[in-house]
């Protein structure tokens, strides 16, 4: 069985592994590490969202043999009960989330869209394609943007109002760093 | 169940001899279709062969137009500043597509060669001609609402489910080839085929045959161009149908116009013959709607597919008067 290396969360990890394993597998069911959640593993919910190489990524898709090497930060990673990142301390000051099963997912998910935003991606709700133009969060903007993750508990309002705080935060940049 | 061997190709020719000499060997993408069909034991591969890190990553302005490498993420792709200037209908596509996360692990060429997302192909308890040759097609008296309603045949009614190949159809887009013979071009028009009597061959790439390259072509009715995509919800879904239009005006004479049709068949369905009633008249919307209509006229429906086609004509009519109305 192939051995696979990564860092997660900071921590370099290395695990043998089917090479039929996805990342998502990798992490819960080899490395115990249990941030990203599994919902339907066929990459309809978001839920196992992960940063890979500080992209959001769905883990249920990726092939673990595929990312030797890789950089893998969770929900868990971002940030911890003391500190919490300020995405995570958005979602606990706007409710945005009940259940939590999608929120470590949706946590991943607004911290690269922000990090995409930054860098000028335009999305299918975005107007004006030109290069130039500058990316206006709008609600609209940030729905769509987030449409990849979903909320069995309907949490969206205040996901969006968690999302309207980090940005204004950031100062309209990018929220992603700490 | 066998083994699976993972390969991380180093270069193209190397991938290719791979897979050539080996009929149990497959190329891996970004693996959002793939690994999917491995849980779903669509595809068995025995050995995968990642092109995915190949240095084909690079979008590459030829002066003439643009060569996409084959490894080009999608969501790249999509905020690449000359596609969005001069291609907006591909920009358009790709955003309209999937998700973020999937758009960020998708390539091109993985996106091209994505398979149908047919429910019964997807569910290996149910006959399908796609998945197992001679088994028969459950979606003929299936569930009918997402069927082919042009050039299915009666072994299968399955659409292609790529946005973003309608949009590369419509720009006229080349797809390069690297096979054991050397390097071929194949118009993106004829990459995908009907599915006649062999709904398991999806394209006409021989197997080995590896897509290193797609290559697209500037014209003024490229910068000019859309694409519009109807679906039951706003985001996060496939097309029911979408249109990826293309138009040049010479004062209000139509000296260039494009349409690709998405949702409608086994392939982007390039509406030839509503483009050649268009060329050189005025456009407005009637003359869209009756092009449409006759290029229709060759669609079979059912009860829960009728819809495409009115579905088709407004969508086409509605995305080029825009055009229209964007130029003058
Ligand atoms: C929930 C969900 C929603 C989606 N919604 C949409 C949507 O709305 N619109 C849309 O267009 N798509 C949608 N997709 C599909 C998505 O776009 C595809 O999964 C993706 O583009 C496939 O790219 P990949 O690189 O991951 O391909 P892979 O899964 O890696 O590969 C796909 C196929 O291509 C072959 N292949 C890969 N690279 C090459 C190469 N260089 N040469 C030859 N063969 C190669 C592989 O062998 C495989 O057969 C959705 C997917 C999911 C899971
Ligand atoms: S339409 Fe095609 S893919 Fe769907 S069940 Fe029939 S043969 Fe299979
Ligand atoms: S578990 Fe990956 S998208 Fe649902
Ligand atoms: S908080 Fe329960 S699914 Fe989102």
């Amino acid at each position: 069985m192939p051995t696979l290396r990564l860092t997660v969360d900071g921590v370099a990890r290395k695990v043998e592994i089917d090479s039929r394993t996805s990342l998502l597998d990798a992490l819960r069911e080899r490395l115990e590490v249990t941030a990203p959640k599994k919902g339907c593993d066929h990459g309809q919910c978001g839920s196992c969202t992960v940063l890979l190489d500080g992209r959001r990524s769905l883990s249920c898709l990726a092939l673990a043999v595929a990312h030797e090497g890789a950089d893998v930060v969770t929900a868990s990673g971002l940030g911890s009960m003391d500190e919490p990142h300020p995405v995570q301390q958005a979602f606990l000051d706007h409710d945005g989330y009940q259940c939590g099963y999608c929120t470590p997912g949706q946590v991943c998910s607004v911290v690269g869209m922000l990090e995409e935003a930054a860098q000028g991606h335009p999305s299918h709700v975005t107007s004006d394609l030109d290069p130039e133009a500058l990316i206006d969060l709008s609600n609209d903007e940030i729905r769509e943007r987030m449409s990849g993750n979903l909320c069995r508990c309907g949490a969206y309002a205040g996901i969006l109002d968690a999302v309207r705080q980090v940005h204004a935060e950031a100062g309209n940049g990018t929220g992603g760093a700490r | 169940m066998k083994e699976l061997t993972y390969v991380r190709a180093t270069s193209a020719a190397e991938a290719v001899e791979a897979v050539t000499d080996d009929p149990r060997a497959q190329y891996l993408g970004g693996g959002t279709n793939l690994t999917d069909h491995l849980k779903l034991g669509i595809t068995t591969p025995e050995v995968l062969v990642d092109v995915s890190r190949l240095p084909l990553d690079t979008v590459e302005d030829t002066g003439t137009g643009l060569r996409i490498g084959a490894a080009v993420r999608n969501s790249d792709l999509a905020a690449h500043p000359v596609v969005r200037s001069d291609f907006p209908a591909l920009s358009r596509a790709l955003l309209a597509g999937a998700s973020g996360q999937i758009r960020n692990q998708a390539t091109t060429a993985g996106n091209l060669l994505q398979r149908t997302r047919c429910v019964y192909f997807q569910d290996p308890t149910t006959p399908c001609n796609k998945r197992e040759p001679g088994s028969g097609c459950s979606a003929i008296e299936g569930y009918g609402r997402y069927n082919a309603v042009l050039g299915a045949s009666e072994a299968c009614v399955a659409v292609h489910p790529s946005d973003m190949a309608v949009a590369m159809s419509a720009l006229d887009a080349q797809v390069v080839v690297l096979g054991a013979e050397g390097e071929r071009r194949i118009p993106l028009e004829d990459l995908h085929r009907l599915p006649g009597h062999h709904p398991e061959r999806d394209t006409t790439l021989a197997h080995g045959e590896l897509i290193t390259a797609v290559e697209l072509s500037r014209s003024g009715a490229a910068r000019t161009s859309t694409y519009e995509k109807a679906r039951d919800r706003a985001s996060y879904a496939f097309a029911l149908v979408s249109v990826a239009a293309a138009l040049e005006l010479d004062g209000d004479r139509v000296a260039d116009v494009r349409i690709a049709w998405g949702g409608a068949a086994h392939k982007p369905w390039r509406a030839r013959t509503a483009e050649d009633l268009l060329r050189d008249g005025p456009l407005d919307e009637q003359r869209v709607r009756d092009a449409a209509a006759e290029e229709l006229r060759a669609a079979a429906t059912g009860p829960d597919s009728d819809y495409k086609v009115a579905m088709l004509t407004g969508i086409t009519a509605r995305a080029l008067v825009r055009l229209s109305e964007a130029t003058s």
